[in-house]
């Protein structure tokens, strides 16, 4: 019996443990709004400041409007393990799915069983052009084209004649649109632009490869981040360049050193998507059609671009720093 | 003189020949610590999680679907495990094989069942390749394995980013023949409401011909032998080389089926996929009840050590916990069914009368 008491003691510390995780997942109000579960399936990796700030949307919209929200992630970019978690959340038969799009084809199966099975899905952040297709109640989010462009131009009204597209997430299609706009914003004014793939989950390797970049092709006068995994390095590697002043910066999405950055003049601007309220609009829009059966007319209800500029970028740090924008 | 007592089988005390009870003799074999486990497992979603969808129809296909596409690696792995060797480069090996796929159907216009042709005997290359180094230079398997991962991996992304410029490939849906290639690899049928993946009935395929081949073959006795000793197999007559050849040729068989299946299903091939699934393969082989020394083993306790990572992913999913826990709860699960594998194994043997 000695022989079996440790092993057995680890197994039954082990089970009581993870039986404190299943408590979360029973509490139950006698409210209808608190009996509502939504799921929230997206490829944001917890690692990225971005989707940090996407799931402090869901949850505040969570508390506000008294219902219950489980946010899934796969641990990397993994499209096929994205639609193992969609099937796992239909499956569990939630009141309404919340889902991001990354790759529609890959996930576009899981996303029309979930239809299919009657569970009411709203998309956001990335799949603003199949949402329609798929028979979702609306995507909540920017289009990716329109910003790069807008992105382009107002670059291109600066000055900019060469410029890097920075791309952190290759194979994401919204960033593959954003550098598209980007290059077509910029040709407007006669202006061209390279797309350099980095690695988001390697910042230091990033830095090198920007900073390579800049240095080798003098004319390089512009460079665009798609976000602040991107812009980050790319500041470091532009101050470590001695390039602040001759090569204009400019990035997608906020974060408390890009807007520093910006008051201080080191970058042009920030193209805000806003994604605090891509998570958490979706969750308001998704109760309301549980109870009231509310839906929204628009294909995309979006979020963005809007534009942060040093006119207005010293209000917007305090809330970044918040975790809400 | 007093009478001898009669010599009966009652009578007999000694152990060596005293049967042994259907029970025991069963629990001592290497897979049902790995069943045990897996029913464990099962109780425990199914008390956490049943009634969030982890027992119905669709539960059941959704974390079978991920078992399946880690057994198939599993029992490829457990046979190059038994016969002492392991393989790293198979996620690697998946990345490539997919991505080959995609790139001769979509970018250069292959008839699509020859580009999975050209796949396979890719992959069967490398796992040559890869018992035909470990034998000459006489190096670890770990290390070896090691080095191919990296440079396949590398490879894989250097040559689609000169060919496409991106790193995932998409588009398979618009290749001549997808239709029937899909139905074979990446359909699904319809049990009770839910759509199971045809990948499950490959996992049961390639589990049977796997056990089969360890348990009824020659070929798998010298498995046995090359793992449990090799020199010894050597002295016996037992072709070392060829062994070892062949089930690295299987590991990457293995791999590329799995690559078939996902790029099928995905409809396109991306450069990082299959990540990490050399580790998780080897997890199931060991809960499965594989020595990671070698030379004992079963293929079936592979396919339930499978079936518990399968399980235990998608549960955690099911019992709601925070995407951030997730890598905890799967490891303390882990190493929890591989203490019962071992706790139940232990009493079987010492308890044996």
């Amino acid at each position: 019996m000695k022989r079996f008491f440790r092993p057995m003691a680890l197994v039954m510390i082990a089970l009581i443990g993870l039986a404190g995780f299943a408590t979360n997942a029973m509490g139950q109000d006698s409210s209808d709004r608190s009996a509502l579960r939504f799921i929230v399936v997206s490829h944001g990796q917890a690692s990225d400041p971005f989707w940090s700030v996407v799931q402090n949307g869901v949850n505040q919209a969570a508390t506000d409007m008294g219902v219950q929200v489980e946010y899934q992630a796969p641990p990397t970019f993994d499209m096929v393990a994205m639609s193992q978690l969609i099937d796992a959340a239909v499956a569990s038969n939630p009141d309404g799915i919340v889902v991001s799009i990354p790759d529609a084809d890959a996930l576009g199966d899981s996303i029309k069983a979930a239809v299919a099975a009657g569970i009411p899905v709203i998309s956001m952040n990335s799949g603003s052009d199949v949402a329609k297709e798929f028979g979702l109640l609306t995507h909540v989010g920017q289009t990716e084209y329109e910003a790069g462009l807008g992105a382009g131009e107002r670059m291109g009204a600066n000055g900019v004649t060469k410029a890097l597209c920075v791309n952190q997430e290759v194979g994401n299609s919204a960033l593959d649109d954003r550098c598209r706009g980007f290059t077509d914003g910029l040709a407007v004014s006669g202006g061209t632009v390279d797309v350099l793939q980095v690695d988001l989950n390697n910042p230091t390797e990033a830095q090198q490869r920007i900073e390579a970049a800049v240095t080798a092709d003098g004319d390089i006068n512009g460079v665009l981040t798609l976000g602040p995994t991107g812009a980050i390095p790319a500041l470091e590697a532009l101050r470590s360049a001695d390039k602040l002043a001759t090569v204009k910066l400019a990035t997608f999405d906020l974060a408390p050193e890009v807007l520093e950055a910006i008051v201080a003049g080191e970058m042009l601007f920030a193209i805000d998507q806003q994604q605090y309220i891509q998570g958490y609009l979706p969750i308001v829009l998704l109760t309301l059609y549980n109870t009231n059966l509310n839906t929204i007319a628009n294909p995309v209800l979006m979020t963005g671009p809007g534009f942060v500029t040093q006119e207005n970028a010293a209000q917007v740090i305090e809330l970044s720093k918040a975790g809400t924008r | 003189m007093a009478q001898l007592p009669a010599v009966t089988p009652e009578s007999i005390k000694d152990e060596r020949v005293a049967k042994t009870g259907l029970l025991r003799r069963l629990l001592v074999r290497p897979e049902m610590g790995a069943l045990a486990g897996a029913v464990g497992v099962w109780v425990f979603f199914a008390i956490v999680a049943g009634d969030r969808g982890f027992t119905s129809m669709r539960g059941t296909a959704n974390y079978l679907e991920v078992a399946a596409q880690l057994g198939i690696l599993a029992v490829a792995v457990s046979l190059l495990m038994i016969g002492g060797e392991f393989d790293l480069s198979i996620g690697s090996t998946i990345g490539a094989c997919g991505m080959i796929i995609a790139l001769l159907s979509v970018e250069f216009g292959w008839n699509i069942w020859l580009a999975l042709v050209m796949s396979l005997v890719f992959a069967l290359i490398i796992g040559a390749f890869n018992g035909y180094l470990v034998l000459s230079t006489g190096l670890p398997s770990f290390i070896i394995t090691l080095g191919t991962m990296l440079v396949i991996r590398g490879v894989t992304v250097g040559v689609t980013r000169r060919e496409t410029g991106r790193t995932v490939v998409g588009g398979l849906d618009d290749v001549p023949g997808y239709e029937r290639i899909h139905t074979l690899f990446a359909s699904s049928f319809e049990i009770g409401g839910a759509n199971f993946s045809v990948s499950i009935l490959w996992w049961i395929g390639v589990a049977l011909v796997g056990t089969w081949i360890l348990m009824r073959t020659s070929f798998g006795n010298w498995i046995f032998g090359v793992g449990g000793n090799q020199q010894a197999a050597r002295n016996v007559g037992v072709p070392v080389g060829l062994v070892k050849i062949v089930l690295f040729m299987g590991t990457a068989f293995a791999a590329w089926l799995v690559a078939a299946i996902q790029v099928l299903d995905a409809k396109s091939a991306d450069v990082v996929r299959g990540g990490g699934s050399e580790f998780t393969a080897i997890i199931a082989t060991v809960i499965g009840g594989t020595l990671l020394t070698g030379g004992y083993g079963s293929v079936i306790g592979a396919v339930f050590g499978a079936l518990i990572y399968g399980m235990v992913r998608q549960g955690i999913v099911f019992a709601g916990v925070d995407p951030g826990w997730e890598n905890a709860v799967l490891g303390t699960m882990l190493v929890v069914a591989v203490l019962v594998n071992r706790v139940i194994r232990t009493q079987a043997m010492g308890g044996r009368r």
